[in-house]
């Protein structure tokens, strides 16, 4: 039991790192794809 | 004056390409190009109708009038001209923003997709899913749960290791969940919506997408771990021929000798791998949009094969526009999905309710060893070679029952130990004296 819990905590890990490192690098289809003369996050 | 002389000069030109086509091409004389009430009744009845006279008629910017002269702003292509132009891609857009796919305004193959997602796509792949669950239903009423049939030990052999579990509950845990959140984005909108309303289905949508994007990666990892910790024990065997001709033994009494993975099993780990490795490229393309584009390519080979001829449906595309791409991706992803979802179903069916002491193995990896005989005798037998089984009986009786460590130098190769007896050759006696 002990290693499924590991295992589904390693999930959530998994997912949280893989979300802010992916935005870092700036894949996001926001980051890629908008103009520059629209102004979503304002 | 100068429109309808342009009319005029439109459907000559129209009258002169249809009489170079073949004989089978309509005749749209009467409405001097456009569609007629035969394309209607052809779309109506859901025939595909060729819309190459459509999107063939762009304007012509070499027969624009000067700029300073009427209509010569048009620049050769009136309005509908124009929007044609957009809707069969062919239409020169600047956009403001950037991608691939920001130049497409209206997809002309996007309704096809659209109509097939919504349709064919949802109700046989839930029909899929909800088949093999009343499948498992009936096996499980006919054949109850599937029991150890002869006396418990008492005693215990390590199966997996932590590392093994790990993996496997890395894979079906973030499985779980991307099956969960896929159906939830391809069956929300129509199930969920009149359940929740709008509101609280946005929620959960917006949560969903979140979940299914970023636990992929989870399930990519997990994959490459069981791939590497088990492909070895998984290549097929000559005992997987006799394990699958006796049906695993779910049908009758008695059971076939395997290894460590009986042949079901190694049918679910390839089915595993194939699928997975498929729905993980898939899913890579659509989590890059308009980057990762395999379909145009993978049509080109399968010209280059030459089915298309054989089966008669002709070659298919080898250029698609960027969404094409990307639904294309969908679509595979989803049914291929399906599948493996399916293929899971039965596997979870059978690690937990469906027999008694499955789940062991992957829940504390030690499992009774009497399950282990009849289930993977071979295994058993090279885990555990004569010596130790003597030892340990030997134990037992003297001291109850004991957990079983797999003995260390086991020897792989040891097969099954013949008990055949030693044949004697008789005494030779010395005839009596006469």
């Amino acid at each position: 039991m002990k290693v499924m819990f590991m295992a589904f905590l390693a999930i959530a890990i998994i997912a949280v790192g893989a979300n802010l490192v992916l935005k870092q690098a700036g894949f996001s289809s926001q980051e890629r794809t908008l103009g520059a003369n629209v102004q979503l996050d304002n | 004056m100068l429109r309808a002389m342009i009319a005029l000069i439109l459907t000559l030109s129209f009258l002169s390409t249809a009489s170079a086509q073949s004989a089978d091409a309509p005749d749209r004389s009467a409405t001097g190009g456009a569609q007629t009430v035969e394309d209607i009744m052809l779309r109506q009845r859901g025939e595909d109708v060729d819309n190459s006279f459509r999107s063939g008629a762009t304007g012509d910017p070499e027969s624009a009038a000067g700029i300073s002269n009427q209509l010569g702003t048009l620049g050769g292509a009136s309005d509908p001209e124009l929007w044609r132009a957009v809707r069969f891609g062919s239409a020169d857009t600047i956009a403001s923003n950037n991608g691939p796919g920001a130049t497409v305004l209206i997809q002309d193959g996007g309704m096809r997709w659209l109509n097939f997602r919504a349709g064919p796509l949802a109700t046989y792949g839930g029909g899929l899913l909800m088949g093999i669950i009343a499948l498992l239903a009936a096996f499980f009423m006919y054949r109850g749960r599937i029991k150890i049939d002869g006396e418990k030990t008492g005693r215990k052999i390590t199966r997996f290791k932590a590392i093994e579990r790990f993996g496997h509950w890395l894979l079906s845990g973030s499985f779980i969940l991307l099956g969960i959140t896929g159906l939830i984005s391809l069956f929300g909108r129509k199930f969920l919506i009149p359940t929740f309303g709008h509101e609280t289905f946005s929620f959960l949508a917006v949560g969903s997408k979140w979940v299914h994007n970023n636990v992929s990666w989870a399930f990519m990892v997990a994959l490459a771990m069981i791939f590497v910790m088990w492909v070895a024990e998984n290549i097929p065997h000559r005992s997987d021929i006799n394990w699958l001709r006796k049906g695993g033994g779910i049908f009758s009494k008695g059971h076939p000798p395997a290894k460590k993975f009986n042949a079901g099993q190694k049918l679910i780990f390839w089915s595993v791998i194939v699928l997975g490795v498929s729905i993980s490229v898939s899913g890579l393309s659509l989590l890059f949009p308009f980057e990762i584009n395999m379909f145009a390519a993978t049509f080109a080979k399968i010209n280059a094969t030459g089915i298309g001829s054989i089966f008669g449906f002709g070659d298919l595309r080898e250029v698609l526009a960027p969404h094409e791409e990307m639904q294309y991706a969908q679509l595979w992803h989803s049914v291929v999905s399906f599948v493996l979802m399916a293929i899971i179903l039965a596997h979870i069916y059978i690690g937990s309710v469906g027999m008694e002491g499955a789940y062991d193995a992957m829940g504390s990896g030690e499992v009774e060893e009497q399950w282990a005989r009849e289930h993977h005798s071979l295994w058993v037998e090279e885990m555990m070679p004569e010596k130790s089984i003597n030892a340990v009986l030997a134990t037992s009786v003297k001291s109850g029952p004991v957990t079983v460590a797999p003995a260390v130098a086991a020897p792989k190769k040891v097969g099954p130990k013949k008990t055949v007896p030693k044949k004697v050759a008789p005494k030779k006696t010395a005839p009596p004296a006469k």
